[in-house]
């Protein structure tokens, strides 16, 4: 009887595989994102814009001959030419110099917001949705109270307190980046909580925080991912805002959010002076978008054939 | 002779609704109510009942995955009732259980070798290398290959799954695993496959099965002793075979009453169960079948039967046996 059995179990299910074993590689959820997200056109042009603004950064001054505070007073409001590609602004500095390392200050703004958000809004979410009960009352309510405020208007002033200056912009944007990713990965964990791999977790006697960066995190990646791509734009966003409103980087760091409000006297005598950074802004949100939105479709296993 | 591996008595859960403006108590789902029983070493006792009669809260309450209501448990003459977090953290390497749904109870991230050496991980103090070999011999110990290490739980069938699952819960040669329906997911000719396993694995590293079913030729099968449960209540527990010939209470004949027979001339008197199963939030009055049994008296209605021995070794909760 016992041998019968033995035999039996050896014969279905391994000899089964061996049949299988070449065909079937150890494929990972992360690999099939990736090739899933190649597929993707939209968020391949994204990528592009992306990494475009991130080498003109880096290589900001291998790339023009002008210093970004330079200013040349004969040539102020020249219009774009072979010398000055995008023209100059009203004080004669070349407004292609200042694009390009203001690439570097809204990246830098962007992945540090992004990142502090990224941060403690997620360990915020996990503990309220974990643990819930009081714990979670808490800090629902803190987030609940800082979405009541219109974002801008908490940036501004988280600024007014802390100053005006491109590091307190950053840590304004910060800030009133941690309720969105907070309530995004509280859902996220109170969903997973119940389910039944989280419950055979415990049933073998792992600790919570095992429990919660082992097993609860990595299957709530998916959608933090997709807030923090998105989030670079919103962040980019906020802080050339911030910069137009004077409460951003300071004179003469170009900041493209400054730019666009110095130069807003002269519109009619020189758009360009406004159109260079007003379609950086847009170029660099739609990128982050659009790399948003493709992990979005990668990482949902619904938009899986 | 064999002795008791775990006690459970007048175990309760007991579930609270709210509602209102303020989230007051309004009512609670008596999921198990009053459950007593005695799990020997080495034996196999399988608890039948129908959807949503508490087994499955039975086995999780054991386990403490659900903290119990009321009650008192206890395990290898130890009171784990009341023993901190941390305690039972510990214990958890003894008292194992394996999930109903081999789909949703693998962490869909981690690799097999992952799954199964986490418990090692935990519970001792394995090198990495011997812990990568033990999870190689527990592959082969439940009828998969060492190469399905690095693979992940959606590239496996149901069947394998439950073999992974298997594996996991054996990963620390517990003494009591209790096993939560699990051939119910899976097909009827890999059930089998599944249960032969799984008495082999007893027979070989000495286990105790607490096996919950609703499925009462599975139960058959593989059981040493069958507990019914109707309605958050152990109504009959005896020895399997006494269970399946002379079932005592109502509730069981119905029950095996409904199972078809292989032979087309035996002739069985059915009995047809009427009405539907009470609510669990308000059960009715003195003996919770009295409702829908067919043998009724008037003391049913009043006074709940209590669970006695009425033979050797067969317990049962019904006034006929007073």
């Amino acid at each position: 009887m016992n041998n019968e059995e033995r035999q039996e179990s050896q014969l279905s299910s391994p000899a089964l595989a061996l049949q299988m074993e070449e065909e079937i590689r150890a494929t990972s959820p992360w690999k099939d994102t990736v090739r899933q997200l190649r597929k993707n056109k939209f968020a391949l042009i994204g990528f592009i814009i992306i990494i475009t603004f991130i080498l003109v950064g880096l290589f900001a001054p291998l790339l023009t001959p002008y210093g970004y505070e330079q200013q040349v007073l004969q040539d102020r409001l020249k219009p774009p030419s072979a010398e000055h590609w995008l023209g100059t602004d009203d004080v004669g500095r070349d407004i292609f110099t200042r694009i390009a390392y203001g690439a570097r200050i809204s990246l830098q703004v962007g992945f540090f917001a992004v990142t502090g958000a990224l941060i403690f809004g997620t360990l915020f979410g996990l503990i309220a949705g974990y643990f819930g009960r009081w714990v979670d009352m808490i800090i629902s309510r803190i987030f609940d109270i800082m979405l009541a405020f219109p974002s801008i208007l908490l940036a501004i002033a988280i600024v007014a307190i802390l100053g005006a200056s491109l590091q307190n912009a950053l840590i304004a944007i910060a800030i009133i980046n941690i309720p969105i990713f907070g309530r995004l990965v509280r859902s996220k964990v109170i969903s997973l909580r119940e389910e039944e791999f989280i419950l055979a977790a415990r049933a073998q006697g792992m600790k919570n925080g095992r429990i919660i960066f082992h097993h609860i995190l990595p299957n709530s990646l998916a959608p933090i991912i997709v807030q923090t791509t998105l989030g670079f734009g919103t962040a980019i966003l906020d802080a050339a805002a911030l910069g137009f409103l004077g409460l951003g980087a300071q004179p003469p760091l170009p900041e493209w959010g400054k730019m666009l409000a110095d130069s807003r006297d002269f519109i009619q005598l020189a758009p360009w002076t406004l159109i260079a950074p007003g379609l950086c802004i847009m170029l660099v949100v739609l990128g982050f978008n659009l790399i948003g939105d493709g992990l979005r479709d990668a990482l949902d296993p619904r938009m899986k054939n | 002779m064999a002795k008791p591996l775990l006690e459970v008595s007048g175990l309760k859960k007991h579930f609270t609704i709210t509602g209102g403006v303020f989230s007051r108590k309004i009512g609670s789902v008596q999921a198990v109510n009053d459950l007593s029983f005695t799990v020997m070493e080495g034996e196999i006792l399988g608890i039948v009942g129908e959807s949503g009669c508490g087994k499955s809260t039975t086995g999780k309450a054991i386990l403490r995955l659900i903290e119990p209501t009321a009650g008192k448990i206890t395990f290898e003459d130890h009171d784990i009732t009341d023993i901190s977090d941390e305690e039972m953290r510990k214990l958890r390497r003894d008292m194992q259980i394996i999930f109903q749904d081999p789909y949703a109870s693998l962490n869909p991230r981690h690799t097999v070798e992952k799954i199964i050496s986490e418990p090692l991980l935990i519970h001792s103090e394995l090198s990495a290398e011997k812990r990568k070999e033990r999870v190689h011999e527990l592959l082969e110990v439940v009828g998969l290959s060492a190469y399905h290490a690095s693979r992940y739980p959606h590239q496996f069938s149901g069947g394998q799954r439950q073999r992974i699952g298997i594996a996991r819960a054996l990963a620390n040669n517990p003494k009591l695993i209790i096993c939560d329906e699990p051939v119910s997911a899976l097909d009827v000719s890999v059930q089998s496959q599944i249960l032969n396993l799984m008495s082999r694995l007893r027979d070989e590293f000495n286990l105790t099965y607490i096996f919950i079913a609703h499925d009462l030729s599975v139960v058959k099968h593989i059981s040493d002793r069958v507990g019914v449960m109707y309605l958050g209540n152990m109504v009959e527990l005896t020895n399997k075979d006494t269970l399946y010939e002379k079932p005592k209470h109502p509730y069981t004949q119905a029950l095996l009453s409904a199972v078809p027979s292989l032979d087309p001339d035996v002739k069985k008197d059915r009995i047809i169960l009427q009405g539907d199963v009470p609510n669990p939030a308000s059960p009715p009055s003195g003996c919770v079948f009295h409702t829908r049994c067919p043998k009724a008296m008037d003391i049913c209605k009043q006074i709940k039967p209590d669970f006695l021995e009425a033979e050797d070794h067969h317990f049962v909760a019904c006034h006929l046996y007073d």
